[in-house]
């Protein structure tokens, strides 16, 4: 195999250089020990036996899951505002190979790369969560229940979940210096942007209708029959949002990664970024009006459930758009980094309301989760920013590949 | 053929496929009419004392093994809490005091409804549950992952969960004795139990007639409102009472549309997203493609790729 200086050597000598990003083995497990990997490590260290608790003994003695609440944290963020977070790799996928907005390209891979390790994810979270998880491909393969909203999310999660493994080897094959299969896979480029567009349409939609079907249930504010359509706008939000952030966190954190790009060109692309912002968080702001129109729950408004809906509508979603404009209009990148963690917590905040938060607002038991759910969340979420880490470091994501001209 | 005919010829056979797939879907929703062969039971809240004997049989007939002597359901401390149906009690009976004083309280017999066109079955993503022929609404074990979904679905809070059970968990639910009917037996276990025989086991249809005619004939004992007449598109458990069926922990807000309608907008979607983002999509990258041409035309006009009119003429 080829090593980066274009020497041939033994694959057993490239592996173990690409392990150890071609330092020493000593030298590279020093540098190990910073303060993000202590963490790290010991949200890893509380995560495995919380893990073996909840494999060996069952959903009751890791989670405060009830007849009444049977879905919780695992289910509301893991689940639902990973899919969201996840949503820039087929936002920034079809601006590039659909829209034909180039001077983006530096960004789609990552964002390709956030999404496929989002799902990826969001699959490792429903292994916690479901009560059989080998039981998995049983809706795809072996006994279909086509009336289900879920069998619609758990096909085009599924197909999704390929199309980004796909979309992604490109930067995986460059890296293996496989010629050949890189080419065909920059080939299916095109196609697979477009089918993931459909999927991405489907599955955030019907998010959002899995809930159609309790309307007792989710609090009339945040219930709706437009919850498939709410769930689609935010997921647009959410993923133009986790790019600027990811991007943003990407260029600071693996700066020796990254192309020679000054910081004016990213500062543009962000900018160009903050403008689709926020006619998209705007957009969406107007169909939160729109469901709350519809409802006529206008008297709701003067509750405690009312005042929370309009602090995640007026501060978490009107806010930002607004911040979005406002830092185009003047070319302030660091406030279009500002609005977009706010538009990431809003979307997280909606996830989490209609779910969990409002779900059964007028009971008298609520649900809150135990501290292994929280600990099992956690520790998904650190050994996702550490494969992604891993792989940044490694494959031609943050850069492109001297090797290879440019795809597409 | 070129690249991108190719390209989007294999879209459209992808699309078309999980088109079909889901397509049938909307077909698989049959039309469903109350069958007049269907059984259910009507519970006479006015009957009712609250002996509890319909939970002690229930666990007989259907499991997990319950030590405690059928004595036990005399204590009455149960009632201090409202209780749900959970993975032991298949069916539990709540208290509700009277507001007026001197009343006697009104014992409710709580238990799967055996909806018409059940929530939980359209909810499912592998089919576990099934509307029977006869009428209950059972749920096959042997397909469940687990998901939880038809917890969420069911609008009367009726399927429990095994949540202590680390390899095995499955819904727990009334099936109304589904398994003993079909082996013969003449009723469900808490029909056959009730000393006071305030719950009715036969055809839906002719538990409908008994009860109007029980309504009719005492106005002053029963509200005017069979539960589960039209409720949620119409169940096969029917309930009258002497007390407004507000008062006694039921819910009034279920509606009379069966519950999968609220989804079947939605899914009958999918098919036209997935007819029409193909196009719509390959038309914006046919335009943008046109575009950055036309941009290298003009930067250098000796470049420029002729049309196929072009070519020709």
């Amino acid at each position: 195999m080829t090593n980066h200086a274009g020497h041939i050597v033994a694959p057993s000598e490239w592996i173990r250089a690409e392990l150890t990003l071609k330092q020493s083995t000593r030298a590279y497990l020093r540098n190990l020990v910073t303060p993000f990997n202590i963490v790290a490590a010991a949200i890893l260290c509380v995560g495995l036996p919380v893990t073996i608790n909840r494999f060996m003994y069952g959903l009751a003695a890791a989670t405060n899951l009830s007849d009444d609440s049977p879905w919780g944290l695992w289910i509301g963020f893991d689940v639902l505002c990973g899919v969201a977070l996840a949503a820039g790799g087929f936002v920034m996928a079809s601006t590039v190979h659909l829209f034909g907005m180039h001077e983006y390209k530096p960004l789609v891979r990552p964002a390709i790369l956030t999404g496929f390790l989002g799902y990826f994810f969001v699959v490792i979270g429903l292994f916690y969560d479901l009560g059989r998880p080998w039981r998995l491909p049983y809706p795809l393969v072996w006994s279909p229940g086509v009336t289900s909203v879920m069998f619609e999310v758990a096909w085009c999660v599924s197909l999704y979940l390929t199309v980004q493994l796909l979309e992604f080897c490109p930067s995986a094959f460059e890296w293996l210096g496989l010629r050949k299969l890189r080419a065909w896979a920059v080939w299916l480029t095109t196609a697979l942007t477009v089918f993931g567009v459909i999927l991405s349409t489907m599955h955030q939609s019907a998010l959002g209708a899995l809930f159609l079907i309790a309307p007792g249930k989710v609090h009339p504010l945040w219930y709706s029959p437009y919850l498939p359509v709410l769930f689609f706008a935010s997921a647009v939000v959410a993923g133009i949002a986790m790019v600027i952030v990811e991007s943003s966190l990407s260029h600071r954190v693996f700066h020796s990664q990254c192309a020679e790009e000054d910081q004016q060109k990213m500062d543009r692309l962000l900018l160009g970024l903050g403008k689709a912002g926020a006619i998209v968080t705007m957009c969406y702001f107007f169909l939160k009006c729109l469901a709350l129109a519809h409802g006529q729950h206008w008297d709701l408004l003067h509750t405690p459930y009312g005042y929370w809906w309009m602090i995640e509508v007026l501060g978490f979603v009107l806010f930002p758009s607004l911040l979005y404009a406002f830092a185009v209009r003047h070319e302030r990148a660091d406030l279009v980094r500002v609005a977009s963690v706010i538009a990431v917590l809003g979307i997280v905040m909606n996830r989490l309301n209609v779910s969990i938060i409002t779900y059964r607002w007028n009971a008298t038991d609520r649900y809150f989760p135990s501290w292994q759910e929280i600990v099992v969340t956690l520790t998904i979420v650190t050994v996702g920013l550490v494969a992604f880490r891993w792989i940044v470091n490694r494959m031609p994501v943050l850069h492109e590949h001297p090797g290879y001209e440019a795809a597409h | 053929m070129n690249v991108e005919r190719r390209n989007f010829l294999k879209i459209l056979g992808a699309a078309g496929i999980a088109g079909a797939a889901s397509g049938s879907a909307a077909k698989a929703d049959p039309a469903v009419r109350a069958s007049t062969q269907w059984m259910g039971m009507l519970i006479d809240l006015t009957l009712c004392v609250g002996c509890r004997k319909c939970e002690w049989a229930c666990k007989q007939a259907n499991g997990p093994t319950d030590d405690t002597p059928i004595d036990a359901y005399d204590d009455k401390s149960v009632f201090e809490k409202k209780r749900r149906p959970n993975a032991i009690s298949l069916t539990v009976v709540n208290r509700y005091e009277s507001q007026r004083s001197g009343e006697k309280p009104t014992y409710v017999k709580k238990q799967c409804m055996h909806c018409f066109e059940p929530a939980c079955a359209s909810a499912c993503l592998v089919g576990a549950y099934r509307k029977t022929k006869l009428g209950p609404v059972v749920y096959d074990e042997s397909v469940c992952i687990g998901c939880r979904y038809c917890m969420v679905a069911c609008p009367f809070e009726v399927p429990a969960f095994t949540y202590d059970n680390p390899t095995s968990p499955a819904i727990r639910k009334c099936m109304m004795c589904f398994e003993r009917l079909s082996k013969g037996e003449s009723k469900p276990a808490c029909a056959a139990m009730c000393p006071v025989e305030a719950i009715t086991f036969g055809r839906r249809c002719d538990l409908l007639t008994l009860a109007r005619r029980k309504i009719q004939d005492n106005p002053n004992r029963y509200v005017d409102h069979i539960y589960g007449e039209y409720e949620a598109g119409g169940t096969c458990c029917l309930y009258i009472a002497g007390r407004p069926f507000e008062e006694l922990g039921f819910q009034t807000n279920v509606g009379t549309e069966p519950y999968p309608e609220l989804t079947k907008g939605f899914l009958s979607s999918v098919p036209l997203v997935q007819a029409i983002w193909p196009a719509m999509l390959m038309g914006a990258y046919a335009f943008s493609r046109r575009r950055a041409e036309l941009s290298d035309q003009k930067a250098s006009p000796s470049s420029a790729i002729p049309t196929r009119a072009e070519q020709q003429s």
